[in-house]
């Protein structure tokens, strides 16, 4: 039999988090094939194993942060059965050191004052694990103290789970960014109406030659219909840090809200580059890691402007606050039939509600503006897009 | 025995291409097997992989003669093993133990072997670059009939010293090979967020160094550019700028959640495999069999084992010894 | 046998003299730097040379303090034994990683394969009103270096040949020469060569009190000194002539007597002569903290 154990990857790496495994009992595994996925201080990295064999039980539950060392999973190699009795003490082996409670020995030639001995016992304490810091390394009350203490705070961090942990940390990090805006920003608003009878015209006709799985959604002309318009005007795609700096790359933030509350913005890099079919397909793969909470870093910090279309099926108009240090935020409501008078005529029509907010600072209204009208005249001409 | 027909139009024997492919084949498992001794803590400090880049360390290697001098990077077990080091001293090197071939004090990123002329394993990025030019100056100076080659990724390009270097060795006209090995990314940063020009073989015409670029998946495409390259340095006696493109499979280092690329990237490289490509162009010409892949892979399996036990059977250097070479006996 | 007659000299003289032995001793010898050929030396030390040795043995280098000390290194690994000259200590900073993690630690780290003997020769210190960029003394930096041997030319005997024995040295050594000795005229004894560069040298001895010094605090100690006798304080000097490996023996030997540390103020170096001299102990400096130190006695 084979112990997998959690690697060691970096002599700055004590632990991991166990975030998934990709085999079950039974299955074959080979030499070099991920088994697992495993949260780091760097990141979620894929682990793989170095030996060839059956996986016979996987000990680590997802979920579990254990030390570099710890056996995680037994592999069976080729051709080699195991005794019952020798399982028998496979399993012995980990839970002692995974520090289980309920695995508690109490070693009599350890060094340790009666009080401390008395506390360990009523709490569970495995003293193999404790280094003392009393005289010659005896244990003293001090040291099951802080035992007691890292023992409440690991067990919250397994019970939580990873995705609970980034949930909490995101409402945070919303929290602060927004009230940093909101202090700092100087925001203005410009509002327009557009006509998206010709854009979801052409959306319809275009549909019908596509395969389901490519078929695009309005979104998408929106967001590309933002990116030819920021190319016109380019000051709208840029960040504030002492000063205005314009971006050259046209990365555009979609905000994606979380059925747990809480809003994402990953980056759809380069926009103004990628076509219909491109961007439609990336929105289909981001939108379900945004909420699943699987985003890359660098899709969460490299927009350089944003859109929220959160009316989408709701409210009719969306007023941002900008996420800093942008310096601008679209905002498109729901697509909905109103009264729309052209030519001296009227007639109903499907129109969206666009909201700019804006980083005074930044620029100015006559900017703003030139911006909203370059990004109506695109939606006019969703061929082009 | 040579045999025509290679796609490239290279001619190779049957016997070269088995002992090219053996080195390959012998970088590709002796680096996974240092990774899994990573994991288990028996090697430390930082192992960077060269795996995906292995066409490049043999094609080249294969291309120098025993008399130039070799500097290359601290992902640089792939040039060690193909210069010919002993896959044992090198084991050894990484388990710290005196038996290595820089006694353990080096470690993965500084293997040297002044027999071999193989001057490191060097960790600070474009750090070498002067030392190649000046080895090269030395040869000039003394007469010598060498040429140096010095290994770097395409991040050393963007430090002073690479342009010190070209500047300087076109300048005397010394005979260096500047080898560059463009993986894509610096560490984690991709080759389009560093360099304003990324045509890197560019560079060299600013210096009015010789420059080509070359397929660094394809051992065949990496040996004729670097026969090219070592024919011009000696026939002119000017330095050389050779970009060999290529990829790395692995992480930067051990420690590497990979944030920076995604991962159909690395499986798009990956139908390139190197090693893939050279034994396909050995079969499709009948040179080799599958049966003779079978036994490259035992015999590396064995050798890459006999390192191994090498390494554990090592000792290491006594305490009292620290000070030993601080300065010469 | 000892020739008595001495020869009048000044320190640049002494410099060029070692300089050019260097280079008839051995073909091997080449000497690279900033300015070295046509100009004649930033300083004029190595003026005549192109014309005698060629442009193989005095290489004019470009402004490419790491580039050309890396290549004087790797010289140096490769058969040759370079004598590189980097103008002044404060642009010696731009090819500190070319020093410090090549010429100091290649021995070491290759498990003693690898030998890297380069001479690498700078001027430093103070006294010419360059302000602070050029007016470093970083000896103290450079002999916190391990791997690297750093010594200090304080006299015209030593300008006239630590060079010499520095090229016989397996290891990198740092020489350290000072703009502000150049034109100073010393006696030496004719037909000076090469000098140990392995111990310090007690200068004048004295049973009162010592002072440490080295470099051009050689000289100014000295001076001191004479002024110190007449008023009866008996005073010893050391010139630690060799700043890493330090000789602590010489120190502690005379220390057994007395000791005081004299240094400088720790600023940037300022332009105005009256600050300038200021931030580094003069002659009278040196005069008040003895009386001071032996009237406290």
């Amino acid at each position: 039999m084979i112990e997998f154990t959690m690697p060691s990857l970096g002599a700055d790496m004590e632990d991991g988090t166990l975030v998934e495994w990709r085999v079950k009992s039974g299955d074959f595994v080979k030499r070099g094939d991920i088994i697992a996925d495993v949260d780091t201080q760097k990141g979620l990295i894929e682990i793989e194993v170095f030996d060839q064999g059956t996986i016979d039980e996987l000990i680590v539950k997802e979920g579990e942060k254990v030390p570099v060392g710890t056996i995680m999973a037994i592999i069976i190699p080729v051709g080699e059965k195991v005794s019952a009795k020798k399982k028998l003490m496979i399993k012995k082996e980990p839970i002692k050191k995974m520090v289980k409670e309920g695995s508690i020995k109490v070693d009599d030639r350890l060094k340790i004052s009666p009080l401390a001995k008395k506390i360990a016992k009523e709490k569970g304490i495995d003293l193999s694990t404790i280094i003392g810091s009393g005289p010659e390394g005896s244990i003293i009350k001090k040291d099951i103290d802080l035992a007691i203490a890292k023992k409440v705070e690991s067990h919250v961090e397994v019970t939580g789970g990873k995705k609970e942990i980034a949930a909490k940390g995101l409402r945070t990090a919303i929290a602060s960014a927004m009230s940093k805006s909101n202090k700092e920003i100087p925001h203005f608003y410009l509002e327009t109406r557009i006509d998206m009878t010709k854009a979801l015209n052409w959306l319809r006709e275009s549909n019908k030659e596509r395969e389901l799985k490519d078929r695009l959604l309005a979104v998408a002309l929106l967001i590309k219909a933002t990116a030819k318009a920021i190319k016109e005007v380019p000051s709208v795609n840029a960040f504030w840090e002492n000063g205005l700096k314009l971006k050259n790359a046209i990365n555009i933030g979609f905000a994606v809200s979380l059925r747990k509350g809480g809003v994402v913005t990953p980056a759809i890099r380069e926009d103004d580059k990628k076509s219909l079919k491109q961007l439609m397909a990336l929105l289909n793969d981001l939108i379900p890691r945004a909420r699943a909470l699987q985003l890359r870093s660098s899709e969460l910090s490299e927009s350089t402007i944003t859109i929220s279309n959160i009316g989408e099926g709701s409210t009719d108009k969306v007023f941002g606050v900008i996420y800093p240090p942008q310096v601008a935020i679209l905002g498109f409501g729901n697509i909905v039939e109103e009264a729309w008078a052209e030519d001296g005529e009227l007639s109903a029509r499907p129109v969206v509600h666009v909201t700019l907010a804006a980083d005074h600072r930044a620029i100015d209204g006559y900017l703003g503006s030139r911006f909203l009208m370059a990004l109506k005249r695109n939606l006019q001409k969703p061929e082009a897009l | 025995m040579e045999k025509e027909g290679i796609k490239t139009n290279a001619t190779i024997s049957r016997e070269l291409g088995l002992k090219l492919l053996h080195q390959m084949i012998l970088i590709r498992r002796f680096e996974e097997k240092s990774a899994e001794l990573y994991t288990k803590e028996k090697i430390r400090g930082f192992l960077h992989l060269y795996i995906g880049e292995e066409a490049v360390a043999v094609g080249a290697m294969h291309s120098l003669k025993e008399d130039d001098n070799i500097l290359s990077t601290y992902r640089e077990h792939g040039h060690a093993l193909a210069r010919g080091l002993d896959p044992g001293s090198i084991m050894a090197e990484m388990y710290g133990k005196q038996e290595g071939c820089s006694m353990g004090r080096g470690g993965s990123m500084h293997l040297f072997d002044a027999s071999k002329r193989f001057y490191g394993g060097n960790a600070i990025v474009g750090g070498h670059l002067p030392m190649a030019v000046g080895m090269a100056l030395a040869s000039k100076k003394q007469g010598l009939n060498n040429i140096t080659c010095c290994f770097f990724g395409e991040g050393a390009i963007a430090e002073g010293e690479f342009h010190e270097s070209m500047n300087l060795a076109a300048l005397w006209e010394v005979p260096v090979l500047f080898l560059c090995e463009n993986n894509l990314y610096g560490m984690g940063t991709a080759l389009r967020f560093s360099h304003s020009v990324q045509d890197l073989e560019k560079k060299g015409a600013a210096y009015g160094v010789e420059s080509a670029k070359t397929n660094g998946m394809d051992l065949l495409e990496v040996k004729k550019a670097v026969e090219k390259a070592t024919a011009y340095i000696k026939s002119t006696g000017k330095p050389y700028f050779l970009v060999c493109n290529t990829y790395r499979f692995r992480a930067h280092s051990m420690f590497d959640a990979q944030l920076y690329r995604e991962k159909k990237e690395v499986d798009e490289w990956k139908k390139r495999d190197p090693i893939l490509t050279f034994s396909d162009q050995l079969l499709q010409n009948e040179l080799i069999s599958g049966d003779d892949i079978d036994t490259i892979e035992d015999k590396v399996s064995k050798e890459v084992q006999k390192a191994v036990d090498f390494a554990e059977a090592g000792t290491f250097e006594p305490v009292e010894d620290l000070k030993k070479y601080v300065y010469s006996p | 046998m000892t020739d008595k007659t001495t020869l009048k000299i000044t320190y640049r003289e002494a410099l060029k003299q070692g300089m050019h032995e260097a280079l008839i001793n051995n073909n091997k010898v080449f000497l690279m730097g900033e300015d070295v050929g046509r100009y004649g030396g930033a300083f004029a030390v190595s003026k005549g040379f192109l014309e005698e040795f060629g442009e193989d043995r005095i290489m004019d280098v470009p402004l490419s303090e790491s580039g050309f000390v890396g290549a004087g290194i790797g010289s140096a690994l490769a058969g040759m034994r370079p004598i590189v000259e980097v103008m002044t200590v404060n642009f010696s900073l731009l090819a500190l990683d070319q020093i410090i993690n090549n010429a100091a630690t290649l021995l070491h780290m290759s498990g003693g394969q690898i030998n890297v003997p380069v001479v690498i020769r700078m001027n430093s210190g103070i006294g010419n009103q360059l302000a602070a960029q050029h007016s470093h003394s970083w000896e103290p930096f450079y002999a916190h270096i391990p791997g690297l041997k750093i010594v200090s030319a304080g006299t015209h005997e030593d300008a006239r040949g630590m060079l010499l024995t520095a090229l016989e040295s397996p290891d990198p050594v740092v020489i350290f020469e000072y703009t502000s000795l150049l034109n100073m005229e010393s006696e030496i004894p004719s037909g000076s060569g090469a000098v140990d560069i392995d111990k310090a040298k007690v200068r004048r001895e004295g049973k009162d009190l010592s002072i440490i010094t080295y470099g051009p605090g050689v000289y100014k100690a000295l001076a001191a000194a004479e002024i110190l006798a007449s008023s009866g304080i008996d005073v010893e000097i050391i010139d630690l002539r060799v700043l890493n490996p330090i000789d602590n023996e010489t120190i502690i030997n005379s220390v057994a007597k007395t000791l005081e540390r004299l240094c400088g103020i720790e600023v940037p170096i300022p332009y105005p002569k009256h600050l300038e001299d200021a931030s580094i102990p003069q002659k009278q400096d040196i005069v008040d903290s003895a009386l001071k130190m032996i009237q406290n006695d």
